[in-house]
């Protein structure tokens, strides 16, 4: 990483609302603001939390070509998406790993992908090397990201233009908001309803300040970020999946449609297509799943976990203690024949173990707007 | 001087020699963020200075709690282990930790008193 972190279009509004910074995927990024995170978490629980999420990478796909393109890269259905529809998607290598998660939304004028602050060198690379040739791959820096979440996220926005509060759960467009030309779709990663909102860069600041101005609206950081996707059962790249792990290992089987799968119209012909057709038809070794500690005691990334005995059964991948379920909470990997709702196993913390229960995710129920 | 600091954020208060009591400081509580969870060590324990004796973990993350000094625990503060967040809103009353007997003066002496660990933090 180079010495000199980069900075966000808000990067002077974080510092003039009070947050704590630190370096993340290469940025200098607001942890928490003087509320501190579990306060946060509870306002993005209760009405609205305003996130700069503008680390992450967006890109335009555009050209005819671009959807079928673009599935040649991964197990998704791309090419049935219609205009203003939006996906969950990920790049697969050729040994089935997850190479990254994604956003992808058809707009009127190409498939708009949103990646991994992390990531997006990788896959800027990725999908010009592998189809640049086919459709143009354009990377959007001149962007930035902002998330308004909560179960107020559509009170607020809507006094900026009405037209938001009739999108649905994954859908989006352009509207404009405030007089800033935004393209907007009702998404996110913390369980609640609530917008992910792309302006150019310049009018950043301008819809920060419009967005913080409303009642229910305050800022929140990656710390909260992290606590309420956790919650949320939502998956960490680097973390809870990457490529050691394939969508069938992570319980994201979900997200690779009929039409993909073996008898589908569309099925195969992305990296991988092989090994995880296999593992679709015989299973997986490992699983991801959900762990509710049995004591109050936080159980983090890289615990092991063991059974009654002592036998090793998987590692943690991403834990905390979840400020609205008030328990210890984790995502781990565990054998398949422990990887039931109810078992109990052990995690390994600091010499001593402690008890833990798989428990189906979310931990704290979705409440997106379906319509 | 009856309070002194350690380079860890830890203070410690020496009013009585055989309950000394052990806490963090306002600085260490606004890094670590929401505090969700302590470790206190067992009461009747002796350590050395610089060994762990408990935990304190917030949302975000887990640090080691060091021994200021030397000698043997005393007491421990059950209300903080049942409220963690008192560490957040009262780190230098009744957010403390646990209280020592302390075994040898001489490391206490050597300890950061209130303008040393003043100076200290402007360095960060």
């Amino acid at each position: 990483m180079s010495a000199e972190p980069l900075k966000t279009p808000l990067h002077a509004w974080h510092l003039e609302h009070g947050a704590r910074m630190t370096p993340f995927a290469g940025y200098d990024m607001p942890v928490n603001y003087p509320g501190g995170i579990i306060a946060e978490h509870k306002q993005c629980r209760t009405a609205a939390a305003l996130f700069d999420v503008s680390h992450m990478g967006q890109l335009r796909l555009a050209g005819d070509d671009a959807a079928a393109a673009l599935e040649t890269l991964m197990p998704v259905d791309v090419l049935g998406l219609a205009v203003g529809q939006q996906r969950y998607g990920f790049f697969t290598d050729a040994s089935g790993g997850i190479l990254d998660d994604l956003m992808i939304t058809r707009a009127e004028h190409g498939l708009l992908l949103v990646v991994n602050a992390g990531r997006k060198a990788d896959d800027t690379k990725h999908l010009v090397t592998n189809i640049g040739h086919r459709c143009q791959v354009q990377p959007m820096p001149e962007h930035a990201l902002l998330a308004l979440q909560g179960p107020l996220a559509a009170t607020a926005l809507g006094r900026l233009n009405a037209g938001v509060t009739r999108l649905v759960f994954m859908s989006g467009g352009a509207f404009k908001l405030d007089g800033i030309d935004a393209f907007v779709t009702r998404s996110g990663y913390t369980g609640e309803d609530g917008f992910e909102i792309s302006v150019p860069a310049d009018a950043a600041v301008a819809l920060a300040r419009a967005l913080a101005a409303q009642p229910e609206v305050k800022p929140a950081g990656l710390g909260a970020r992290d606590t309420l996707r956790l919650e949320a059962g939502l998956c960490l790249y680097g973390h809870d999946i990457d490529t050691r792990t394939s969508p069938i290992h992570a319980g994201l089987a979900w997200a690779i449609q009929k039409v993909r799968r073996p008898g589908g119209e569309r099925a195969g012909r992305y990296p991988g297509a092989a090994a995880i057709e296999k593992q679709l038809v015989q299973g997986v070794t490992h699983k991801r799943v959900g762990l509710v500690g049995l004591e109050r005691v936080p159980v983090r990334e890289g615990a092991k976990l063991q059974d009654g005995r002592g036998h090793k059964l998987g590692t943690v991948t991403s834990g905390t203690i979840g400020p609205s379920i008030d328990k210890p909470i984790a995502m781990a990997y565990l054998s398949a024949e422990h990887a039931l709702a109810q078992h109990e196993v052990w995690a390994e913390v600091r010499g001593t173990t402690v008890p833990m229960r798989v428990t189906p995710m979310p931990f704290v129920p979705h409440r997106y707007h379906r319509g | 001087m009856t309070t002194m600091f350690t380079p860890d954020h830890e203070w410690i208060n020496i009013e009585d020699h055989d309950a000394a009591v052990v806490g963090i400081t306002l600085h260490a509580q606004e890094a670590l963020g929401d505090v969700v969870f302590v470790e206190l060590p067992a009461v009747g324990k002796t350590f050395k200075r610089g060994e762990i004796a408990g935990v304190v973990e917030s949302v975000k993350a887990a640090a080691d709690l060091f021994m200021p000094v030397g000698g043997e625990v005393v007491e421990v503060n059950e209300a903080l282990r049942a409220d963690p967040s008192l560490a957040n809103t009262d780190p230098m009353g009744n957010g403390w930790f646990f209280k020592l007997r302390v075994s040898d003066m001489a490391e206490f002496e050597q300890l950061m008193d209130p303008p040393g660990y003043d100076a200290l933090l402007k360095t960060l």
